[in-house]
């Protein structure tokens, strides 16, 4: 082994002798994979159907131009949005579901990611598209099936089905390995906070009109829990219609 | 000789943090295993969850994640990088004050972990769960860690940097690129936080951390143990430089691409997923490489394999290491991963390797640790042998019963009957994998119990230190001559 007196014989042992040089050149290595992997997710137009199907996106060109729901005094739901109109964010009662969905860990068990297989598509419908999460924050696209996917589960079953299920699962499907939820039927749900969060959804690009936080206490006060998640569980997979035999993916 | 040796070391290198980490990691292994037992037996009998919150298994799994990866992987890192990089470079660590600032700092992040990921607090990314003022912390603390182990092998004696350095290095600096930025998230409480990003970025962001988790903080750290702790055990010198130099550089540059192989067919770019998968094919040749590069050190001295129990663990690791990173490429490949992914399949990789190779070498390694910090043997050398069977066939186990689950989910979903109609219902299949999460589970609870036979033969070889006064003399030894 040469001493430091000697020079480097060649690029290793220059790393090798001086710690500041390997470290800078370590960090460049290790930067290189995720800068090529992830910048261009941002800025490739292909990476959003929307950009090629503007429909599936609700008031694409003016997003937040009106509110998804209002309420009027006497409680009234005035609504905007019907399904199928496209992908929208999620109101204030099925953000408070979806909060829930991610405090009860639900993703580790259930994906919400259908991929275009022939299977997939009788068991959960039309393959998921990149542009539907596009106000996930974070994606719940999971990782694990160790109950079925909920892409698409919006619709398919009745409130009263998921309250049951939600309560007690085995009593409705006995094979079920899934824990039991009954303290969603026991918890209020609280409008100021669901403002805060919605506040912040749209400091980071959420498109939320005014009314829909300002209406926020009358869509969820009184509610519970239980209430939120049926809303969040009832919308998923609805908000766009995909027609099929239109290859949304390049 | 060697006792003298570990005298002299004693006087002038700083052990004491060591010690608290390698004890809390052995501590932390029997707490995450657990976790991880309940839960499994939470999916193979699910009265389990008993209807309270603070035990279901989504709340719960979280905790047995971070408790293994972050708890008992952390320690251990943390106590071997410690540890290789005095002895390697000569000197006591550059500040003893940030070491123990690192030591409860990062323990303060594991206790926060256990309060507030079963009341629900999280992220909801994977491995990636603990909410932002903890996210803060942790960076606080690797910083620290990072800063400590960069200038102590800036004061180094030592001409060059030993090859564990390099991975150790490579480890702190990624882990810092990771988790500041898949953190990013706006704040709307004091423990509720949105990503920054959505969708198939936020997608890709997750997994590149997800599996740099696995590929920098469990695979290079870890390597970093091996290049050190496998020669020393062995009393050989590492098999090629060549090979490592290969190794290190393939692996840092090449293990960052990975992460899009967990989006295999899903909303993601198709040229990002198949990115991630040519680049995983090609990661096997490093990998085994580095795996080669441990198991022939060993040549000439096989036979110690006979006698040397720590060896075999640090051998058996070695085997899994390989075996894993030749499935882990598999599995990226397209036409696998469509009945992989989403299968238990996946938990059984997961396990392969985090059982199997990362367990595996940080046993090794701390019970080399254990007999020089001690200064004395193990309280008892056939319980690390019952310990080495235990971990093994527990490890087995756990694997076989995964592989087996995994595979037969991922042809019920697809299977067809004759009419062509889908020949199982969903909840079909999870009726099929009982016995399977019953086996995993019994799998799990034998890899525990030699986690915990390994705590009590720990403490007691502490105590016996303590009754010998072992350590009290090698720390009062003043001169080599009075060795």
């Amino acid at each position: 082994m040469s001493d430091s007196n000697t020079p480097p014989k060649n690029f290793q042992e220059r790393m090798e002798r001086n710690i500041w040089g390997l470290l800078i050149v370590v960090a460049i290595v290790l930067s290189i994979g995720g800068i090529v992997e992830i910048v261009p997710l941002f800025y490739l137009k292909s990476t959003e159907e929307a950009n090629r199907f503007p429909e599936i996106v609700w008031n694409k060109e003016n997003p937040g131009s009106e509110p998804i729901v209002t309420v009027s005094a006497d409680g009234k739901e005035q609504w905007n949005w019907q399904p199928g109109d496209g992908v929208r964010p999620y109101t204030a009662l099925e953000l408070a579901g979806r909060d829930i969905y991610q405090r009860e860990g639900c993703y580790l068990c259930h994906s919400q990611m259908v991929r275009p297989f022939r299977d997939e598509r009788e068991r959960y419908g039309h393959y998921s598209l990149a542009s539907e999460s596009m106000f996930d924050h974070p994606f719940q696209w999971g990782s694990k099936r160790t109950g079925p996917d909920m892409a698409r589960l919006g619709g398919k079953y009745s409130d009263e089905w998921h309250r049951q299920h939600l309560v007690d699962p085995q009593s409705v499907v006995p094979e079920s390995v899934m824990p039991a939820y009954p303290w969603l039927a026991e918890r209020a749900l609280k409008g100021k906070k669901m403002q805060r969060h919605m506040k912040g959804l749209r400091a980071i690009g959420v498109p939320y009109n005014d009314a829909d936080i300002e209406n926020a206490p009358a869509l969820v006060d009184g509610k519970t829990e239980m209430d939120a998640m049926i809303a969040y569980l009832q919308v998923l997979g609805i908000m766009a219609k995909l027609e099929p035999g239109v290859d949304y993916r390049q | 000789m060697e006792a003298t040796a570990d005298r002299l070391a004693e006087q002038k290198y700083s052990f004491d943090v060591v010690r608290w980490f390698t004890i809390m990691a052995v501590v932390y292994l029997v707490v995450g295993a657990a976790v991880g037992v309940y839960i499994a037996s939470e999916l193979a009998w699910p009265f389990l969850n008993f209807d309270s919150p603070y035990l279901s298994f989504g709340r719960l799994r979280p905790v047995h994640t971070n408790a293994v990866i972050f708890a008992f992987g952390g320690c251990t890192l943390m106590a071997t990088a410690f540890y290789t990089v005095q002895r390697t470079c000569g000197v006591r660590l550059w500040s003893e004050k940030l070491a123990w600032f690192t030591f409860w700092g990062w323990n303060a992040v594991i206790a926060l972990a256990v309060i507030t990921l079963p009341l629900g607090f999280t992220q909801a990314k994977e491995y990636a769960e603990l909410e932002w003022p903890i996210d803060i912390l942790i960076a606080v603390v690797w910083l620290a860690f990072t800063a400590n182990f960069v200038m102590t092998i800036a004061i180094r004696k030592t001409s060059h940097i030993y090859v564990s350095n390099w991975f150790f290095l490579g480890m702190m600096v990624m882990i810092v690129y990771l988790h500041v930025v898949n953190s990013l998230a706006v704040p709307v409480g004091m423990f509720k936080s949105y990503s920054l990003f959505s969708g198939v970025q936020d997608a890709m962001i997750q997994w590149w951390w997800g599996h740099n988790a696995v590929g920098f903080y469990l695979t290079a750290g870890f390597l970093g143990i091996m290049y050190y702790f496998v020669p020393k055990q062995a009393n050989r010198p590492i098999y090629s430089y060549r090979l490592s130099v290969i190794h290190f550089w393939a692996l840092m540059f090449g293990y960052v691409w990975l992460g899009a192989h967990h989006l295999q067919y899903t909303a993601l770019p198709d040229w990002t997923g198949s990115l991630g998968a040519a680049v995983s094919l090609a990661m096997i040749i490093p990998s085994w490489g580095g795996a080669v590069n441990g198991m022939m050190t060993l040549s000439g001295a096989w036979d110690k394999l006979r006698t040397d129990y720590v060896l075999r663990f640090l051998i058996i690791a070695l085997a899994f290491y390989a075996m894993s990173t030749f499935e882990g490429p598999v599995m990226s490949l397209k036409t696998v991963n469509a009945l992989s992914h989403y299968t238990d399949w996946t938990i059984g990789h997961v396990h392969s390797g985090a059982l199997g190779w990362v367990a595996g070498i940080s046993i090794g390694a701390i019970y080399h640790l254990m007999t020089r910090l001690w200064h004395t043997e193990m309280w008892s050398e056939s319980l690390v042998n019952v310990h080495f069977w235990t971990a093994t066939i527990g490890t087995v186990i756990y694997v076989v019963a995964m592989w087996v689950s995994g595979i037969m989910q991922g042809l019920m979903w697809r299977a067809y009957d004759e009419y062509g109609t889908l020949a199982y219902t969903f909840v079909e299949s999870v009726a099929a994998m009982h016995p399977y999460y019953a086996m995993r589970a019994v799998g799990g609870g034998i890899f525990l119990l030699g986690a915990v036979i390994m705590l009590f033969n720990i403490l007691m070889t502490v105590r016996k230190s303590a009754t010998q006064g072992s350590l009290r003399d090698a720390r009062a030894t003043l001169t080599p001559a009075a060795a």
